[in-house]
């Protein structure tokens, strides 16, 4: 068994070291046994927040169903809580508009960069891209509100006369561009932690960079990309700001992009905002709509990790 | 100045042996430099690489010799920093042509690669990758394709019933060879092989050595090696690199039992590498 010894004339005595280390060492035990639970504690921080939101909503939404019907709130279609008519339809419909609106704009393009970036740009232009990309996630969603009623509206109203100026086809579009980061970055994510043996295989039978991106490389990654989608689509479900002020504040079942509508976070937002008075029956709707759109969150949620999961192509 | 001689007495070699044997070239190489960024990794590389045979190129690791297997499909261009000079000529055309479309050749050389590296799809999948790509769809073609190529590298009796299994799941040697009948499937001219069996067990290395010789009556291999013994034992050619030169390159016999360099007999006997 050969020593390591150092270059200098001196040896290093690794073992007697070591050994007035270790009496430090036995001090430290102590804490090193306390930090599991200090670990937990930050952890169970979290969790109890979740479980504390959930009971106020629950206990809320209990004090409204004694007053609305639960059949008349989850099947009515006229949403005016100020004449006492509480149908949701109207807000989910508003939401889920808002929402595929939202997709069709930030999966074409999301998925683009993503392959841009990751098959296509030179690790320069990746490194000065990707980030600016990600600042598009910082901005503060008032100003993509104010951004999607100054300026998209006004353009979308020249394309399409007599567009109201709110509707829900410009908020929806902004909030499409908003996710778009979300769904570019984990994409690329994923697409970037397929091996490069497997591009090497296919460039090598003659594939073309794109043969090689969209047979290869995005089925490899789908697992990712889908759960990308999924939660970006789950961001989008929950987005207030630009939905509040760009789409309107008009309950509206439809379907027609170029109508005002109101969508389940703008109505808790005009609802919370107002000269609502506690224990009213407005004051609990907030919570029923909120348990609503908790639901459809969470779902979202569950259903990207099941997905990432299912679909998880091993390499 | 050994260096100088060697190097003009090896073309002349070659030219000798066309005649005698009268073996038609696949590719012909001409004075090819080759740098990475700023560092050359290969110096003047003359080389003359015949039809249905078997060439080996061994060396040392760092010695340029994947490398060069990388030029002849122009697979090194993987790496956005290279830069080449001279010509590789493949049939009568130069590759390294501005107009030459790199598709087009790769049809035509297959490679196989040092680690297996099948898609994560199905067997079938794998193999009908690369007509799929070139535009076959119909289901009974590729179905003959699939088989025809499986059979081709020796697999086909061990997976013709788990054609729908992932490829991932299968051993080291049957993915490499999976991977050589996905190379198969668009019917090439020359399967390059880099190390193809650095990464598998003694006895799939057998089997691939096997296949190897099989091969060779239809296709022509260029197979780079760490292996002396496995060099000796399939090629009928060998080409020995060092530090980016070519060295030596003989017929495989001679260049084991009487190499006429001394750099070349001191690596295969061992003494360096």
């Amino acid at each position: 068994m050969s020593r390591v010894s150092t270059t200098s004339s001196q040896t290093v005595d690794v073992r007697s070291l070591l050994e007035n280390k270790r009496s430090k060492k036995l001090k430290m035990r102590k804490l090193e046994n306390i930090i599991p639970y200090l670990l937990l504690l930050s952890a169970l921080v979290s969790i109890l927040t979740t479980a504390g939101i959930l009971f106020t909503l629950l206990r809320e939404t209990f004090g409204f169903f004694s007053e609305v019907s639960f059949v008349e709130f989850y099947t009515g279609t006229n949403w005016s809580p100020w004449s006492g008519e509480f149908g949701v339809l109207p807000l989910i419909g508003g939401t889920l508009l808002i929402t595929v609106i939202a997709t069709l704009v930030a999966v074409p393009l999301g998925l683009m960069s993503a392959i841009f970036l990751s098959e296509y740009a030179s690790e320069r232009v990746r490194k000065v891209i990707k980030p600016i990309l990600e600042i598009l996630a910082g901005i503060p969603t008032v100003v993509y509100g104010y951004f999607a009623l100054t300026f998209i509206t006004p353009i979308l109203q020249a394309i399409i006369p007599g567009l109201s100026i709110f509707n829900a086809l410009s908020g929806g579009i902004v909030v499409g561009v908003m996710i778009v980061p979300m769904v570019a970055s984990l994409s690329e994510d994923a697409m970037n932690a397929v091996p490069n043996s497997l591009r090497e295989g296919a460039y090598a039978l003659g594939a073309t960079r794109l043969e090689v991106a969209m047979k290869v490389v995005v089925p490899a990654a789908l697992s990712g990309i889908i759960a990308a989608i999924v939660l970006a689509i789950s961001r989008a479900i929950g987005e207030t700001m630009i939905v509040t002020i760009a789409a309107g504040a008009t309950p509206n079942l439809t379907m027609n992009p170029a109508e005002s509508v109101q969508t389940m976070t703008a109505f808790i937002v005009q609802a919370a905002t107002g000269d609502t008075t506690y224990g009213s029956i407005i004051y609990y709707s907030l919570y029923a709509v909120g348990i609503t759109l908790f639901v459809f969150t969470m779902l979202m949620n569950l259903l990207s990790q099941y997905i990432s999961r299912k679909f998880r192509e091993e390499y | 100045m050994i260096e100088m001689q060697n190097k003009a007495q090896t073309p002349k070699n070659q030219s000798t042996e066309k005649k005698t044997e009268k073996v038609p070239n696949i590719y012909e190489v001409d004075d090819l430099n080759l740098w990475y960024g700023n560092d050359q990794a290969l110096y003047e590389i003359n080389m003359d690489i015949p039809q249905y045979q078997v060439t080996a190129i061994i060396g040392p690791s760092g010695c340029g010799k994947s490398t060069f297997l990388k030029t002849l499909n122009r697979m090194v261009e993987m790496v956005p920093i290279v830069k080449t000079t001279g010509a590789i000529r493949y049939g009568d055309q130069n590759i390294y042509e501005d107009k030459y479309r790199v598709e087009d050749l790769r049809t035509k050389v297959g490679m196989v690669f040092q680690k297996p590296n099948p898609f994560p799809k199905s067997v079938y999948d794998n193999v009908a990758y690369g007509p799929r790509i070139h535009g076959i769809k119909d289901k009974k073609t590729l179905d003959q394709i699939v088989e025809k190529s499986l059979k081709g590298a020796a697999i086909w009796d061990e997976l013709k019933d788990r054609l729908d299994e992932n490829a991932f799941g299968l051993s080291g040697g049957q993915q490499q060879r999976v991977c050589i009948a996905r190379a198969l499937a668009v019917e090439p001219d020359v399967i390059l092989m880099d190390e193809p069996t650095s990464a598998l067990d003694p006895i799939s290395t057998a089997k691939v050595e096997e296949l190897i010789q099989e091969l060779k009556k239809d296709y022509s291999i260029v197979i780079v090696t760490h292996n002396m013994q496995q060099a000796a034992r399939i090629s009928d050619r060998t080409a020995f690199f060092l530090n980016g030169e070519l060295v030596e390159y003989q017929e495989t016999d001679q260049l084991f039992q009487n190499p006429e360099d001394k750099r070349t007999e001191d690596y295969i006997t061992g003494r360096f590498g």
